[in-house]
């Protein structure tokens, strides 16, 4: 008891004057001197002095080590600093710009594209001349100048319409006189411009598409107040009438919303992978339920390989889910759904292929290459009495194309229709 | 444009300078075919005025390809690749020279398409059949940068879908006129329109064909059947009814 007391005043003031350093340093000679009085007075106090010593050399220990590593860091920085900067390359460094960063030499030609440039615009091989890939007018005029060693300091907009659009703001700096190289940046402007665009677009879908289910509920209600006031039977299949359009209607601001959400998006993040078969396996277990009070046996196919692509789980997942459903919904006579996935060729080039084939009536030839179009219907009444909202295929086209895939529709009146999402099998490139 | 003095240094630079020519034409033509169908589908008239303006620029460049591959074919005398490069780079400029022709004609017609307000739904399809032209366009001009000829034959494949559209699309007009013969003189230039897209799409597989015979000095198989089955519709009884 006697030594907390003793120590105390010391500690406070050693810590005032010389630092909480030579206040431990003196704490553990405090500790330490109690220690050695009161063993020549009472031993049995000994152990009890002990733990404390030991105590506050653990405090001293933990409160000086920081401190010590800190020191080290800071040296072996600099140390770091002047002996490896220099042996980074240039490619490592362009590597950690998450923009896309094009590096080019004196002719236009390109001498290095970072991956985010390539999961942007594809394989910028070194070697291809510069003004053949980024042909917009305005690029045009800036690479020019920046190859006739005019001031680059200037920064053009540049539009990639297709085939999502995007927005960049592009710019040029010389990188190093004597070599010539420069380097092209593209910042990602697309966000404000898709917002001001979804906007226009979701006004102009909604109130067109929604205007009809409208007056149709309206005009019900002008015949309940009037001619039909007292008719009771009426008035019964009018309110099941313009729920049935109210439904509708719920339906559509819910497709146009989901179309706007994935419209609004970036681009995929590049190296996201997602594996096919155990997306397919849960959209059909998502399905199965309604498949089955349509009638249809929805019948998966493919083996135990992983099939492995570039790409969103959630967003395959809606695609699949969509195309399922339509199957479902349009496939009725067929009795099945066959669900497959595979490797396949497209047009000579490899690649992985999930189809989701139904058996039923099958779509017009005229129709195939317009189906994909928001609110094209092949048969409007069809579709209505399906509870569709003839978006469904305008938020798979979108996904498909946001992954670099394709959309392949197969379909033979009278036989059925094969939707193919077609994933061509991409070189390794940033390897 | 630029009319820069170019002090040409050596035949190399001579070549690459055709072929950046070829890159510039591309992105006017592509740019000019863009804004043609944006410029109808939202009725400006001053952008139209802009675009047939700008088809100067395409012809001027065309010329000047024209008159630099004959000076470089008198002067230097190339064989084998230079040769078909430079045989490639005068014919792909006269098709891009097409595809600013055709999107100078669709401009032309903004001012007769915009009179009286048309419905969206009238160019919906025209706008899904030149996204698919352009993206036809671009893929091909972007090979033609990476020099990437295994691409090619899915490329010529996909003219197909164009072919179709444009098929769909013609019936689909025919059906507005039916319904309402006010709809007749706007869709008819519509149908123009949608005809001049389906060229691009052609001159698109012109250019695929033209890079592949430069890059390996033989020919693309013939070319397939070629259908828009356009030609064979008719007003039929069922069509007629389908418009009431």
């Amino acid at each position: 008891m006697a030594q907390v007391a003793v120590q105390l005043p010391e500690q406070e003031s050693s810590g005032e004057e010389q630092g909480t350093r030579s206040a431990i340093w003196l704490m553990l000679a405090a500790g330490l001197a109690g220690v050695a009085v009161l063993c020549a007075m009472e031993p049995a106090l000994l152990w009890a002095g002990l733990a404390i010593a030991v105590l506050l050399s653990l405090i001293a220990i933990m409160a000086l080590r920081p401190r010590r590593i800190v020191l080290r860091d800071a040296s072996d920085a600099l140390v770091r600093t002047s002996d490896v900067l220099p042996e980074i390359s240039a490619i490592d460094l362009a590597r950690a710009v998450a923009d896309p960063l094009i590096v080019f030499d004196r002719g236009g030609v390109v001498v290095h594209a970072n991956p985010a440039a390539v999961a942007v615009f594809g394989a910028v091989l070194p070697g291809t001349m510069l003004q053949l890939r980024f042909r917009a007018p305005e690029l045009q005029h800036l690479i020019e100048d920046a190859l006739h060693g005019n001031d680059p300091g200037t920064v053009v907009d540049y539009v990639e319409r297709l085939p999502l659009e995007q927005l960049y703001r592009v710019s040029v700096t010389l990188l190093d006189r004597t070599s010539g190289l420069s380097a092209l940046v593209f910042r990602d402007q697309s966000e404000g411009r898709r917002i001001d665009r979804m906007r226009a677009d979701f006004i102009a879908n909604a109130s067109h598409e929604l205007r009809t289910p409208l007056a149709s509920i309206s005009g019900f209600i002008e015949t309940l107040r009037g001619p039909a006031k007292n008719d009771v039977v009426a008035r019964d299949r009018f309110l099941g009438i313009m729920q049935e359009q109210t439904g509708r209607m719920a339906r559509l601001i819910d497709d146009l919303l989901s179309l706007s959400r994935v419209e609004m998006k970036p681009m995929l993040k590049p190296g996201e992978t997602a594996d096919l078969r155990p997306i397919l396996e849960r959209v059909i277990d998502t399905i199965d339920q309604r498949a089955r009070e349509a009638g249809l046996k929805v019948v998966p196919n493919w083996g135990e390989d992983g099939f492995t692509v570039l790409g969103n789980k959630d967003e395959l997942f809606q695609v699949f889910e969509n195309l399922l459903e339509n199957a479902c919904k349009y496939g009725r006579d067929g009795g099945r759904v066959e669900v497959s996935l595979g490797r396949r060729d497209d047009a000579g080039e490899p690649g992985i292929a999930a189809s989701i084939r139904d058996f039923g009536p099958g779509i017009a030839e005229e129709h195939i290459p317009r189906i994909t179009e928001r609110f094209y219907r092949v048969d409007v009444e069809a579709s209505r009495s399906q509870k569709g909202t003839g978006l469904g295929l305008a938020i798979v086209k979108h996904i498909v194309t946001r992954h670099n895939a394709r959309l392949l529709i197969r379909s033979q009146v009278g036989e059925g229709t094969e939707f193919t999402v077609f994933f061509p099998e991409r070189k390794k490139l940033l390897e | 444009m630029v009319a820069q003095q170019h002090s040409v240094r050596s035949y190399d630079e001579e070549l690459k300078f055709l072929v950046a020519r070829i890159g510039a034409m591309g992105g006017h033509a592509e740019r000019m075919v863009e804004r043609a169908i944006s410029a109808l589908v939202t009725s400006d008239t001053a952008l139209a005025q802009r675009i047939i303006l700008d088809d100067k620029l395409l012809d001027d460049a065309q010329r000047e390809i024209d008159e630099k591959a004959v000076v470089i074919i008198a002067r230097r005398q190339p064989l084998a690749h230079d040769l078909r490069e430079i045989i490639g780079a005068i014919r792909i400029s006269s098709d891009l020279e097409r595809v600013g022709d055709l999107g100078k004609n669709i401009a032309k017609r903004v001012v007769a398409v915009s009179e009286g307000l048309q419905p969206p739904r009238l160019f919906r399809g025209l706008e899904a059949l030149s996204d698919l032209a352009l993206t036809q366009l671009k893929e091909v001009l972007d090979i033609f940068a990476s020099r990437s000829v295994d691409r090619i034959s899915s490329l010529r494949d996909r003219d197909d879908n164009i072919d179709q559209m444009y098929t769909s699309l013609f019936r689909e007009l025919l059906t507005y006129m039916m319904e309402d013969p006010r709809n007749i003189a706007p869709c008819t230039h519509l149908l123009f329109c949608a005809k001049n897209i389906e060229r691009i799409g052609d001159h698109a597989t012109n250019i695929a064909e033209t890079i592949f015979y430069t890059a390996t000095g033989r020919l693309l198989p013939a070319e397939r059947a070629k259908d828009d089955r356009s030609h064979h519709i008719m007003m039929a009884p069922m069509l007629r009814k389908a418009g009431e």
